[in-house]
């Protein structure tokens, strides 16, 4: 043989050897998009870490369709703009079958008109005020049928007190405006009128809760009052320790919180606040096989990759949504024999999972949302709720609530 | 300016010729050619060349290269404020975001029936807010035509009032710096009530197209693109011509020395009431280019950090040369859309040295390092 | 009551109860297991939801105090499922009815949970059963819970009580309450007791609902009149509080405001890490909370704290000094910006080291709760310490300033460096001691806010502004300038918030602020000629 002709020989051996693992080392990857700086990073770093423990779940099991998950994270350092700048990168440049992501609906909303322009996927795993579809969404969180209506329901009912007056107390934005005006409405048509309801508003990052509360002690001098809370996250602490402090007990007035969970409550001592509400769909403290299956996970995750927090670390009803939407996609596609987006679109139609809840969850045919139970939980002395109320079966999602009006016109397709 | 001032001033050495350019032939070859491949070559390479093709410009490039040079304009504007007058702002994001939020009501109006309640007249958050009408500084905004002057008039007319306020009980310094970041964060607070009618805490989103042209076509993003160019460009030359008359000699000696300005007879007042009300509607105007690209404005572009960052951002390429904040922008935005993919808990750290690194060890900034221009 | 079984347990009880008899109407634990006092029957009604809130009513009419014990545990959340039914004394499980230990897995316990409604109700029944053991201390605890919230079930047990009370003061609060519960008495000389009763005790929600009823003249008139005195007397309280969120709001922000105050007059560079020296101080006080954590002398740990937020804080801002602000000596428009890299660069590193996530501090037990002035005003015990503190702060700043010689050079080098310099001062160490010391200060600030709000990485970014704002505000240099400034914007904030709302009073604040400035340039107080000049 020739130089050239081994040279030639050695050049396509090479050539053949680049490109055979280049075809090999195929993964599918996944999206992350969760603030992980500035001030949604104490919710949102949670779900992230809970969306690559379950990536690596799924991936210690096979992966999807042989392959494996490779999660592409990124910090949109909770800048509405950077959100739509990262979920087009995600989409265009890192080509990602799906996206886990967001939080606050400003986010949102933000990415919205990349995803529809784009035809991507996203999963949104946060209870939210409803008034929205996107064919590019699947909604893991509850809507206000799931959370709200029920958690009013109790509080009017004798188990829950008996509350005539309703204090509706909210952080200035879209989703305690929204269901603000749910509930008004709800409450109407049982017969509660405007004079006993009454709608304030604080601005985000608010710490100073005495004119509050003086207000709602004010307001519970009128009968059996409740305080219906959509407070958002950060601020619940001073107003509950305002609360605590100045003597309003959950035995006088209740508080039910739609933003409070376990990993809100590790930032406060809870013995002042036994007895007040939380709705969720999900809580850490219910007890069966696959809730204990999942803390333990979580934890071990926690220790291995030596989280901040340790043992101290909670689970909430966010990451167990995160968790069901990952796996319910993979279970997805798996069925579709694919990741495009439109076969995995209508794979998910159907799709059930046991959820750490103990329910089995459904993703509804039409309407993108889940099937999710119901839970009522009052806080405990030691950051936990034990849950009192909950619905026997998971009910259907209305996004479109039939309290706003207009909304008769909208099919819950 | 008062034109008796500038009777009774003593012969004052004028720059050269008449004929002077604005710069040296190598600097403008290097302005054009960024500006060819941003105007020119970009637009091409996005609309021309198939996606598949390696030399194809994703839309996600055509973009982020509209958002930096609209910061990049923003920088400019604080520039001419700062380097050369002396005056650090740390609420420009105010005006910026102004101008934003003045083209923001013109998208909102131009859903018209395709935004989520298919309201003909009003936005969204106003229907569920439950409002049955526009409120009266919402009259016409679905006129392109005045909401561009909006977008001018607004910053313009609140940076006139506080700048007129401010400079005449002479307010300067750190005052007038601590004065400004309560400025916009009152105006951002403000913005985040819903009952303002701006939207609140959500701002505007989902818009859908500007004059009539749908704003996720690849035609109406270059188009955006190339009036991002050609406005940096513009004030550029604008800005150099003003800082090298008359006019910009004054700003000048009121950096270095305000007091001795005065009692030369000029008013220094006006001087930098004039530069101040042209640095905000510049601003303004960056603002407008900027919301159609990002798609969204919402209060937090009025947040205090967002106004350092811009001031950050001429520091970093360099104060009082016109080309450093460019430069200065294009290095922080650059690095802050690849560190928060790469390495997202890095990218604090990184920000925040960089400020001290430059104001330490670089007060020239990045371009000062290879770039120094003799002035008289 | 008396069920077959009962009468055939119930010597056997009362048998076993001799025991434990005395040492519990005692209160005292000499017994460690005394035993319960109800049968198998009783206590699986209790346990039952469905029948829980009948059971708890019988015991209490028949002011049955064996049942107290066990009506505290299931308040208490010790009760778990049986059969048999477990109770946990202070970590150690046992049989609720033997009192025999018993060696369960803890995992597999199911706690008998109860609800805000029964929590209610039983929360009255031990408080009522109560009445009839315990110290005069207990009783008169239980005299007041049952004064707050009275219902017709416990009244057997207050007159049994009060035939036997001893405590003259018990017995008064008992009396009321009976009076009180006599709002529906046929008798309507007993209702105007009762309508007299309810107005010394502010209760408005009970003279409400019965003016809705009523029909007697006399005792309309009297339930009228009585809900006019008392609205009053809700609103001179609703001022007092007003008054006192006011300063109390006010005392926070001088706390915050204080050390910036002092390093901007001394050497007029306004630090925007500022808010982070805050939250340094914060973190210092939640690590000294966690090294307490568990033990005995938990509730004095802000004792420990205070130092060690004063010392962290006080380092770092040294630190800041030294390597930031003395290079940029004469600039302080860099220093401006160069002070809020740090600021970035302290949040990450905090946000790193300790999480994202809020972190814990529990107040010591004397700062939780409030002290009640008037029925309807309850003033917070840690709102009320941090305004004696920051006068403390305040007094102590003073005093530095005005008895120290660091404070005469401080002075000196305020009012005119040159020439302090000239004198032999060495100023950059005056810089650096001052620095550390307005440093330290915000420190403190940082330790009073853990205890009323978050602690997070963030905490500072709140209160930079309105820092800024009281500083400006106030003027340069002197000491009444901040304070003032202080306890004004507070004042004035609270005052707005209740008709504005949180959101326009603090924009008012803000331009009212700005406004001020264009005015009045050198703030409040200012020392002559300082204010506006700057490098």
């Amino acid at each position: 043989m020739t130089n050239r002709g081994l040279g030639l020989a050695v050049l396509a051996c090479a050539l053949t050897l680049s490109a055979a693992p280049a075809r090999a080392e195929e993964t599918i990857k996944v999206g992350i998009l969760h603030s992980l700086s500035g001030t949604m990073a104490i919710s949102e770093t949670s779900l992230k870490d809970t969306a690559l423990m379950t990536i690596e779940e799924i991936n210690a099991s096979g992966g999807v369709l042989g392959r494996k998950l490779e999660p592409v994270v990124v910090d949109p350092a909770s800048n509405w703009p950077l959100f739509a700048e990262k979920a087009r990168q995600l989409l265009t440049k890192d080509k990602v079958a799906v996206v886990f992501g967001c939080w606050t609906s400003v986010s949102r909303k933000s990415v919205l008109p990349v995803f529809e322009e784009l035809n991507g996927l996203l999963f949104y795993p946060v209870q939210y005020e409803g008034e929205e579809l996107s064919q590019n969404v699947f909604y893991t969180g509850a809507a206000p049928n799931q959370q709200a209506i029920p958690a009013v329901e109790y509080l009017m009912s004798k188990e829950g007190g008996g509350a005539t007056r309703f204090f509706l107390l909210g952080t200035d934005y879209v989703y305690p405006r929204t269901t603000n005006k749910i509930l008004r409405a709800f409450l109407h048509s049982k017969g509660i009128t405007d004079k006993d309801i009454q709608e304030t508003y604080t601005p985000f990052g608010h710490s100073d809760y005495q004119t509050i509360v003086a207000q709602i002690k004010a307001f519970g001098a009128g009968g059996h009052t409740a305080v219906i809370s959509t407070i958002n996250g950060d601020s619940n602490v001073p107003f509950y320790k305002e609360l605590g402090n100045q003597g309003l007990k959950a035995t006088d007035i209740p508080v039910v919180a739609f933003s409070v969970g376990e990993e809100e409550l590790r930032g406060i001592d809870t013995k002042p606040l036994v007895g007040h509400l939380a709705a969720w769909n999900y809580f850490m403290s219910v007890k069966n096989p696959a809730n204990t299956a999942f803390i333990k996970k979580w934890k071990e995750y926690v220790k291995k990759n030596g989280l901040p927090g340790g043992d101290a670390r909670v689970t909430n009803d966010p990451m167990e949504a995160t968790y069901v939407g990952i796996h319910m996609w993979a279970q997805a596609a798996k069925k579709a024999g694919t990741v495009k987006v439109d076969a995995v679109r209508s794979a998910m139609s159907g799709q059930t999972f046991t959820a750490p809840s103990g329910f089995t969850l459904k993703m509804d045919e039409t309407n993108h949302h889940l099937w999710k139970p119901v839970m009522i939980g009052e806080v405990q002395g030691n950051g936990q709720f034990s849950v009192v109320w909950k619905t026997s079966k998971p009910i259907r999602a209305q996004p479109w609530s039939p309290y706003i009006p207009g909304n008769e016109k909208r099919a819950q397709r | 300016m008062s034109t008796a001032s500038v009777a009774l001033q003593p012969t004052v050495v004028e720059p050269a010729s008449p004929g002077r350019r604005l710069y040296p032939r190598p600097v403008w070859t290097i302005i054009l050619a960024v500006y060819a491949v941003l105007a020119i070559g970009m637009p091409v390479l996005h609309l021309l060349v198939p996606a598949g093709s390696a030399l194809h410009v994703s839309d996600y490039t055509v973009t982020l290269a509209g958002k930096i040079l609209c910061y990049a304009t923003v920088a400019l504007a604080m520039d001419l404020v700062w380097g050369y007058t002396g005056i650090l702002s740390l609420g420009h994001g105010l005006f910026f975001a102004l101008g934003g939020y003045a083209m923001g009501m013109y998208l909102m109006r131009a859903i018209g029936r395709d935004g989520v309640y298919g309201d003909p007249v009003l936005p969204d958050f106003m229907v569920f807010l439950d409002w049955k009408e526009l409120p009266w500084y919402w009259t016409g905004s679905n006129h392109l035509l005045q909401q561009a002057l909006l977008v001018v008039l607004v910053p313009g007319l609140l940076a006139f009032v506080f700048g007129w306020f401010a400079f005449r009980s002479r307010i300067r310094g750190v005052y007038f710096s601590i004065i400004t970041q309560a400025l916009t964060y009152a105006a951002m607070l403000l913005f985040f009530r819903n009952q303002t009618g701006f939207g609140g805490n959500n701002g505007f989103t989902d818009f859908k197209r500007i004059l009539g042209f749908p704003l996720a076509s690849p035609r109406t993003r270059v188009v955006l693109l190339v009036l991002s160019a050609t406005l940096l460009l513009s004030v550029l030359v604008a800005c150099r011509a003003l800082v090298l008359s008359k006019v910009g000699r004054v700003l000048t000696a009121i950096r270095d020395a305000e007091d001795r300005v005065r009692f030369c007879g000029y008013d220094p007042v006006s001087f930098k009431l004039f530069v101040w009300t042209l640095s905000a509607a510049i601003c303004g105007i960056a603002g407008a280019l900027y919301v159609p690209q990002v798609g969204i404005i919402n209060p937090s572009e009025m947040s205090p950090a967002n106004s350092v960052e811009i001031a950050i951002a001429v520091a970093l390429g360099g104060r009082g040369t016109l080309l450093g904040p460019i430069l200065g922008a294009a290095l922080l935005h650059g690095a802050k859309s690849v560190l928060t993919v790469a390495f997202p808990e890095l990218w604090l750290f990184v920000l925040g040295l960089m400020f001290i690194l430059v104001t330490r060890w670089l007060p020239r900034g990045v371009l000062g390092l290879f770039w120094r221009e003799d002035r008289t | 009551m008396p069920s077959a079984e009962l009468r055939i347990r119930l010597p056997l009880l009362l048998l076993v109860f001799a025991v434990a008899a005395s040492p519990a109407a005692a209160a005292q634990p000499l017994d460690p297991h005394p035993r319960p006092g109800l049968d198998a029957v009783t206590l699986d009604r209790l346990v039952d939801p469905e029948t829980r809130d009948e059971t708890i009513a019988s015991l209490v009419e028949g002011t049955d105090v064996r049942a107290l014990p066990l009506l505290r545990a299931l308040l208490e959340g010790n009760l778990y499922r049986g059969p048999p039914v477990l109770l946990d004394r202070q970590g150690t499980l046992e049989d609720a009815l033997t009192g025999a230990p018993a060696q369960v897995d803890r995992d597999q316990l199911e706690q008998v949970t109860i609800n805000n409604r029964v929590r209610k109700t039983l929360e009255r029944a031990v408080a009522a059963l109560s009445l009839l053991q315990g110290t005069p201390a207990e009783r008169l605890e239980a005299a007041h819970v049952l004064q707050e919230n009275p219902s017709a079930e416990v009244l057997p047990a207050v007159q049994k009580a009060l035939a036997a009370e001893s405590s003259g003061e018990v017995r008064e609060t008992l009396r009321a309450t009976v009076a009180m519960l006599a709002l529906a008495s046929p008798d309507a000389g007993q209702r105007l007791t009762a309508v007299e009763e309810l107005r010394k005790a502010h209760a408005k929600r009970q003279l409400m609902q019965r003016l809705e009823v009523e029909q007697d003249p006399a005792v309309l008139a009297a339930l009228r009149e009585a809900v006019r005195d008392v609205d009053l007397a809700l609103q001179r309280a609703a001022m007092v509080g007003l008054a006192f969120s006011g300063l109390s709001l006010g005392s926070i922000l001088l706390l915050a405001a204080l050390g910036l105050a002092i390093t901007f007059g001394l050497m007029g560079v306004i630090n925007m890490a500022h808010g982070e020296l805050l939250m340094v101080g914060a973190y210092a006080t939640w690590l000294v909370q966690a090294a307490f954590r568990g033990t005995r002398h938990f509730d004095w740990y802000l004792l420990a704290a205070l130092p060690a937020s004063f010392l962290a804080a006080a380092l770092v801002g040294a630190l800041l000094e030294i390597t930031v602000v003395r290079k940029l000596y004469g600039r302080p428009l860099e220093t401006l910006l160069a002070t809020w890299g740090a600021s970035l660069l302290i949040i990450q590193a905090v946000r790193v080291a300790f999480g994202a996530q809020n972190v814990e501090v529990s107040n010591p037990s004397w700062m939780s709760g409030g002290v009640t002035l008037l029925p309807d005003l309850v003033l917070p015990w840690n709102r009320i310490v941090i305004l004696l503190f920051s006068a403390g702060v305040l007094l102590g700043v003073w005093l530095l300033l005005t008895r120290t010689r660091l404070g005469l050079l401080v002075r000196a080098v305020t009012q005119d460096r040159q020439r302090a310099a000239g004198l032999g001062v060495r100023t950059p160490r005056v810089d650096l001691l001052a620095f550390a010391i307005g440093s330290g200060i915000a420190g403190l600030g940082g330790c009073a806010l853990s205890q009323i709000g978050n602690v997070g990485p963030e905490l500072g970014q709140g209160f930079i502004v309105d820092s800024f704002m009281v500083v400006v505000l106030g003027g340069v240099g002197q000491l009444a300038g901040t304070t003032i400034a202080a306890a004004s914007l507070g004042v004035v904030n609270k005052l707005l918030e209740p008709w504005a709302g949180a959101v326009m009073a603090k924009i008012v604040v803000l331009v009212f602020v700005i406004l001020f400035i264009q005015r009045r340039p050198q703030g409040l107080f200012a020392l002559r000629g300082r204010a506006l000049e700057e490098g």
